[in-house]
């Protein structure tokens, strides 16, 4: 099992993501964004927060045209599993492979604290090892985490069960409490809390853990 | 040649920076301010071209990269 974790000018969490995975038996390679392919054998790729390019533009909008992510995009396209956290998941959504856009938090402060979350949904393979309606505690550590879509889409997600994660409590007005969505085939999830944050006991909590079990129990299964 | 883009958020859509920067005017005396939204503006620098075409490649500019049509809209002035 081999994971992709992508490395932007400004990512910050990438060797967190690298730790996650690797704790959870997924060897990682880091990649740079300017490479234009992904190394063979990849089963994963791995969207890291952090400030890419500065957040300049947009959050995530230089680094969703960077080289590297024409090859993630043709990854995602063949079924390939993708995690995007936090500026992840601003890459995610500006590379058009999840709908939406994720804007200023409405309160306009970052905003950094435990935050409480619901698994709004354990059909997917990144929240398998969850149980429905449980609540989990990750990190949350963003300026710009307030999800917005159009009702069309806003109803498209709920009806086909791609809310992944729900704010106990909005921190940053999120449509819906949306803190995580899937793609329409479920492989690629975009979440602005941070599970990498949450595997050790030294973090605080080790609810993350789960999220990187259920992905390598999926690649196991596949 | 000189291309100039306008990059708003969407009619509806919560501009909370934009509410903020209202509060403050309020807050400095302005009064019957009643509604700020904040945008960018974006200068570019073309090599020579004629303003169709430098129009139909800023708008495939904006398209792509300068504004994220989920929740912006852009306006193009060549001159």
């Amino acid at each position: 099992m081999r994971a992709a974790v992508i490395v932007f000018p400004g990512s910050n969490c990438d060797r967190d993501l690298a730790v996650a995975f690797r704790a959870a038996g997924i060897d990682p390679v880091m990649v740079w964004h300017k490479d234009t392919s992904l190394p063979e054998g990849i089963d994963v790729v791995g969207l890291p927060g952090g400030f890419s390019f500065g957040d300049y533009l947009r959050c995530g909008a230089i680094a969703a045209r960077s080289p590297v992510c024409n090859a993630v995009v043709d990854h995602a396209a063949r079924g390939g599993l993708v995690l995007g956290i936090c500026n992840g998941f601003q890459v995610l959504v500006e590379a058009g492979l999840l709908p939406g856009a994720l804007m200023r938090n409405t309160g306009l402060k970052f905003v950094c604290k435990p935050q409480v979350l619901t698994v709004a949904s354990t059909d997917t393979p990144f929240t398998a090892a969850f149980d429905a309606g449980q609540t989990v505690t990750f990190p949350i550590a963003h300026h710009d985490g307030n999800y917005t879509a159009d009702a069309d889409t806003l109803a498209r997600l709920e009806a086909e069960d791609r809310v992944a994660f729900r704010y106990r409590g909005t921190p940053n007005g999120s449509a819906s409490d949306i803190a995580g969505i899937v793609s329409a085939n479920r492989r690629v999830l975009g979440l602005m809390p941070h599970p990498e944050r949450a595997i050790e006991p030294l973090h605080g909590g080790t609810d993350g853990a789960a999220l990187f079990a259920a992905l390598a129990g999926a690649l196991t299964a596949a | 040649m000189k291309a100039v883009v306008h990059v708003m958020l969407k009619p509806g859509v919560l501009d909370p920076q934009g509410e903020a920067v209202r509060h403050a005017l309020v807050a400095l005396g302005f009064d019957g301010v009643q509604g700020v939204r904040q945008g960018k503006v974006i200068e570019l620098d073309l090599a020579g071209e004629d303003a169709g075409a430098a129009q139909d490649r800023v708008t495939r500019m904006c398209e792509k990269l300068l504004a994220n049509t989920v929740i912006e809209s852009y306006r193009i002035e060549i001159a």
